[in-house]
């Protein structure tokens, strides 16, 4: 179907020749947002710098698909340039280059100073544009540094890796517009062409964010798919034990 | 016209200068001075140094000297060899002419000759003494600031010359001077060697930056000497770029904060290309109650060799001193030392320095291909955002055109 977006499919995924992912199996269409729930060292992270493509993370088995293309041996920026963008959970200083210079660099030579300051704005982030990216960022401005670049990159699949993580109460409803409008939720359903894919440890951004489609991973794998609220209330109330036991 | 004056120093500092004409230097490799020739064709002097050619304008422009439009300077030094071929002021308080004339008009001025550099250093100072070649006198008076930046030029052109300066700069109590000054060669493979001393003296609550760009090619030695004394709530702040091939260059600046709460800071960018050897230091005392000062230094090798000295002592009560190297190799074959040192003589002192020499780290690069930038593309964005030292206190024009010096030789280093 061409309003597919993302299709992983059997993908086992290997870091220092250790296997993390075994046999993942994903589809994401056009203006779909799903959430990818399971404990500390499941492989969410892993999944999602799969599909970025991220040099130190090998396919050993299945592949990735971006807009029916197959990307499972795409370099990194030519994946990013294809559509794809990521949200870090924590992402390196770089020592010298500006919030701005980045931001400029997302915008691809489209933006210009009114754009960039307008989106900063509405980041919330103003005030770092002149700083070094990620020096010294609290978690809060981290997650509003990278929304900010999303929002300039304008990737079709959004790779969100725990965009609530260390904010506070007041910033998580910021964090939850901004995704919104990176996933065009305003805009109606059907005309909806952004997608994400959004990792989720407490589940919070979902009281923000409108998610269809829900997925356990425990120990690199899928083990349950399904509606986010409702799986979000059983691992709320039974912890991942509880999905283990379902899944066998 | 202004004819050239013979400088005459006092017996005492030729003596001193005889006796050290063979002493080597602390530091870098032997430059045997005698296989240079010290007398080159007096150039005319240029009353509009627009009318200097083309192709030595294009020379010095690359060095942040600008001489089709002086609008946006407060004064013009150009020397040529060994001749001062113009010198300008172009405010009110602000003085700039070759040395020997500053000799003529001011009889005090033999009262800062020597002050701030020991003629008897090594066997440079001693050459600098003993067979003078001009240099520049650039002063502000009392209370005077400069508008636009004073801009001096030295520019080798004879094959195999020694040029020997000697330049001395005076901020008057609570004056303001901004400098530019752009060294080079107008050969790309002519051997020469460049030896300039530099007396900077500061009085009280004068600020002074001083921006000098270098740019050599790969068969110059060059052997700069400099002094900096700063006193009492005076700023000095140092700002060195070198990107392009030398064969040699070693300098090691001393600043002395003699006055309570002086202020003196080094930045300094240093690119050396392959078979470059760069060894640069600043040594810092801080000797008076409340002096600070902070070293930084970026370098990076694509295949040269650098050696990063850095040197603060502090004897007095509450100063404070930080110095900080950061070096990147790019490409195999290249060196980078870094040496900091800190001496504390008094408890009390705040001296902190840190180091850092490795690659690019890997995980910048990619998240930069993240947002798509090719990984050339990452790598340069990296590159410019370390070469980029932010200088607090220098003019937005300095620093904008001190950035783009900077971007100017960034096709080279990539």
């Amino acid at each position: 179907m061409d309003d597919i977006l993302l299709s992983i499919s059997q993908l086992s995924v290997a870091v220092e020749d250790k296997e993390i992912l075994h046999g993942v199996d994903m589809v994401i269409r056009k203006g779909e947002t799903h959430a990818l729930f399971g404990p500390n060292g499941s492989g969410k992270s892993t999944l999602l710098m799969a599909i970025m493509g991220f040099p130190r993370y090998q396919v050993i088995k299945g592949n990735i698909a971006f807009k029916g293309k197959d990307i499972t041996n795409l370099p990194l920026d030519e994946r990013a340039r294809l559509g794809i963008g990521m949200s870090f959970q924590r992402p390196p200083v770089v020592r010298g280059v500006k919030t701005l210079d980045i931001v400029a660099a997302c915008l691809k030579g489209q933006g210009n100073q009114e754009s960039i300051d307008k989106l900063a704005e509405e980041a919330n982030m103003a005030d770092f544009l002149g700083r070094e990216i990620n020096y010294g960022f609290s978690g809060g401005e981290i997650k509003r540094s990278e929304l900010m670049q999303l929002l300039a990159q304008k990737p079709e699949l959004s790779l969100l890796d725990e965009p609530e993580s260390g904010v506070d109460l007041i910033n998580i409803a910021l964090i939850g517009e901004l995704i919104n409008e990176l996933l065009e939720k305003n805009h109606l359903i059907r005309d909806r062409k952004h997608a994400g894919l959004i990792i989720t440890h407490t589940g919070h951004i979902l009281d923000y964010v409108n998610a269809r489609t829900g997925y356990v991973m425990i120990e690199g794998r899928i083990i349950g798919e399904g509606d986010p609220h409702e799986i979000l209330a059983t691992i709320k109330e039974k912890g991942y034990k509880k999905c283990i036991e379902c899944a066998k | 016209m202004h004819r050239m004056r013979e400088i005459k120093s006092p017996k005492t500092y030729k003596d001193k200068a005889k006796a050290a004409s063979a002493k080597a230097a602390a530091l870098g490799e032997d430059v045997d001075v005698s296989a240079y020739v010290s007398s080159a064709e007096e150039q005319p002097y240029q009353d509009d140094p627009s009318k200097l050619p083309t192709k030595t304008k294009e020379d010095m422009l690359k060095v942040g000297i600008i001489l089709d439009n002086t609008n946006q300077r407060s004064g013009t030094y150009i020397q040529m060899d060994n001749t001062p071929v113009h010198s300008s002021s172009g405010q009110e308080g602000i003085e700039v002419m070759a040395i020997s004339q500053a000799l003529e008009k001011h009889d005090w001025l033999a009262d800062y000759w020597w002050r701030a550099v020991a003629v008897d250093t090594d066997k440079y100072t001693a050459n600098v003494e003993l067979s003078q070649h001009s240099g520049y006198f650039i002063r502000a008076l009392p209370g005077y600031r400069t508008i636009y930046p004073v801009q001096s030029c030295l520019y080798l052109t004879k094959a195999r010359l020694a040029q020997n300066v000697h330049n001395i700069i005076i901020a008057e109590e609570d004056s303001e001077l901004h400098i530019i000054t752009g060294c080079a060669a107008a050969s790309s493979e002519e051997a020469g060697l460049h030896l300039g001393v530099s007396e900077f003296y500061l009085k009280r609550g004068a600020k002074v930056t001083f921006t000098m760009i270098h740019s050599w090619n790969p068969e110059v030695a060059v052997r700069p000497r400099t002094g900096i004394i700063v006193e009492e709530d005076a700023v000095f702040l140092s700002n060195y770029v070198i990107m392009k091939p030398v064969h040699s260059l070693q300098t090691n600046p001393v600043a002395r904060c003699i006055g309570d709460n002086a202020v003196v800071r080094f930045s300094s960018i240093l690119v050396a290309p392959p078979e470059s050897n760069m060894d640069l230091g600043s040594r810092v005392f801080l000797n008076a109650k409340g002096a600070k000062t902070e070293i930084i230094t970026r370098a990076i090798t694509t295949g040269g060799n650098i050696i990063a000295r850095g040197y603060i002592e502090g004897d007095a009560p509450n100063v404070k001193g930080h110095l900080e190297c950061r070096g990147l190799i790019l490409k195999e074959g290249g060196v980078i030392h870094a040496i900091p040192e800190l001496k504390g003589n008094l408890a009390g002192v705040d001296l902190s320095h840190e180091a850092a020499v490795g690659k690019i780290a890997e995980e910048e690069i990619e998240y930069l291909m993240a947002r798509g930038l090719t990984r050339t593309e990452a790598t340069a964005t990296i590159v410019r955002g370390f070469l980029r030292v932010d200088i607090e206190g220098l003019p937005p024009m300095l620093n904008t055109e001190l950035q783009r010096a900077v971007e100017a030789s960034e096709k080279d280093i990539m």
